[in-house]
């Protein structure tokens, strides 16, 4: 479970985050809807330990994420996976190689078992046939799909997905919505889901909130045109 | 600019020593993991120190030659001929072949090193690393950090071996001193403290550029501008650090 405490974020003179509280139970899908620029990423990465905020805390299954240039969460290690919206995979490693790192680098794992456990990924994202390529080779989606691949190998309690459906073709789109539904039926990782796309967060949502001037505000089931009124 | 901005950027400037050395403690104390380092280690020497071969060999020779031209201008009809061996030697040695290597150096792979830093930044693979719980100090610092402390000494002999030599042809060729004076002048002067002093400061100044890169390039902020200012600010950095390490070990070991 992650536990946002009292988290307040802001950007120069722009308050982005205003004393955010959430819990994010296990088992469940918990989307977080926004316009782009509402502050849903910084959000996101703040629950990840990678960006600081001006206040509050946040926990993972109790244990508190620290923050800070030297911060050290070594002890989180494995239990975040991270779909960053523009992949972030590693251009000098091939596919494999992006999706194995975790293991490699924080496990102490054969290399069978690490390649095993990075095949059985990367066929289930359907890019096991792309394993020797680099990243530069990859479209968009596919490069999406790596990410995945790459926040699943470690089998994290956590999966934090950002804009995940974003820019993808229809096909590919419709496989990372099976994927993440599926994720959400074994019932054991607690995910969050960050996104302007309505019909996703429907799709995927088992409690949702919408960001507004630095709040959450709870929006279950939310209608097409109460999202939009609310941004207007 | 308002008194309390500007209060807080001298208070900046005035810390930004103490962040650099916090941040080169940071990749070298707490980074330690051999075995998964290791690799990485040998792939950055093979960029920084193999790769920076050609070039570096391409201006020893022209240290050579104008060392050699310089020196002789300098002592011909005054001292004896041998002198001039004993020049281009001891100030290869001491002086030429690190500080002139170390700015090659910080040229190529202080600003290469920040350039791919910062655009991992950029693009969040730093972020992802930490995401996973890989230490991004020890992933992506501490193998370049130790890559250019190591080779950064061992291009400063071949830039001596080279300029040496270098200088010994011309000056039996065209300066009219005979290879065996030149020779001469060189290994009956020659001081095991020039070749130590050379080596310390020039492992000094690679770990200085490897550290200059890392920290510009994590440091990156906004996009590929951000990246190009890390770049710029990293080669100036290594070059006024080369500069000021220089002095400091001259006092130390060639201070009489």
């Amino acid at each position: 479970m992650i536990r946002v405490e009292d988290v307040s974020k802001r950007f120069r003179r722009n308050v982005v985050l205003d004393g955010v509280n959430l819990e994010v139970p296990d088992g469940a899908t918990t989307v977080i809807l926004g316009p782009s620029g509402i502050g849903k990423t910084v959000l996101l990465k703040i629950m990840a330990g990678v960006l600081a905020p001006d206040r509050g805390r946040v926990f993972h299954d109790g244990k508190q994420v620290h923050f800070g240039r030297f911060a050290d969460n070594r002890d989180l290690a494995g239990a975040l996976g991270y779909v960053f919206q523009g992949g972030a995979l590693f251009d000098s490693l091939t596919v494999a190689e992006n999706v194995a790192l975790v293991l490699e680098e924080t496990t102490r794992l054969t290399r069978a078992q690490i390649r095993s456990r990075t095949e059985e990924a990367l066929r289930r994202v359907g890019m096991a046939d792309h394993a020797g390529l680099y990243p530069r080779a990859l479209s968009g989606g596919m490069t999406r799909l790596v990410a995945i691949a790459r926040a699943l190998v470690a089998d994290p309690p956590v999966l934090l997905f950002d804009e995940p459906t974003t820019g993808l073709d229809p096909a590919i789109r419709e496989r990372v919505t099976i994927m993440i539904r599926e994720l959400r039926e074994q019932g054991r990782r607690a995910q969050v889901i960050v996104t302007h796309d309505l019909e996703a967060a429907h799709l995927l949502a088992d409690q949702t909130y919408m960001l507004r001037a630095g709040k959450l505000v709870r929006a279950d089931n939310v209608r097409k045109e109460d999202y939009e009124q609310a941004y207007s | 600019m308002k008194p309390a901005r500007a209060n807080i950027a001298r208070v900046r400037v005035l810390l930004a020593p103490v962040d650099y050395l916090t941040f080169l403690v940071r990749c070298l104390v707490e980074s330690w993991d051999l075995r998964r380092t290791w690799p990485r280690f040998i792939d950055q020497l093979s960029v920084h120190g193999v790769g920076a071969l050609p070039v570096i060999v391409l201006t020893s020779v022209f240290i050579g030659l104008t060392t050699a031209v310089q020196t002789s201008y300098q002592l011909m009809g005054v001292v004896p001929k041998y002198f001039v061996g004993m020049g281009v030697g001891r100030i290869v040695l001491i002086e030429l072949a690190p500080v002139l290597t170390g700015f090659i150096v910080a040229g190529r792979s202080a600003s290469a090193i920040a350039a791919e830093l910062g655009a991992m930044r950029v693009s969040e693979q730093i972020d992802a690393l930490e995401v996973m719980g890989v230490d991004p100090y020890r992933y992506l610092c501490l193998p370049r950090i130790m890559a250019a402390t190591i080779g950064l000494p061992l291009l400063v002999v071949v830039t001596e071996v080279v300029a040496v030599f270098t200088a010994l042809i011309i000056s039996a060729r065209m300066l009219g001193v005979p290879a065996s004076t030149f020779t001469y002048g060189v290994t009956h002067f020659f001081m095991v403290r020039d070749f130590t002093g050379g080596i310390v400061k020039a492992a000094l100044f690679g770990m200085l550029i490897g550290n200059s890169g890392c920290y510009y390039g994590f440091n990156v902020q906004g996009g590929a501008q951000g990246v190009g200012r890390a770049t710029t600010s990293a080669v100036v950095l290594s070059a006024v650090l080369i500069l000021l390490v220089d002095f400091v070990v001259a006092l130390i070991f060639f201070n009489t």
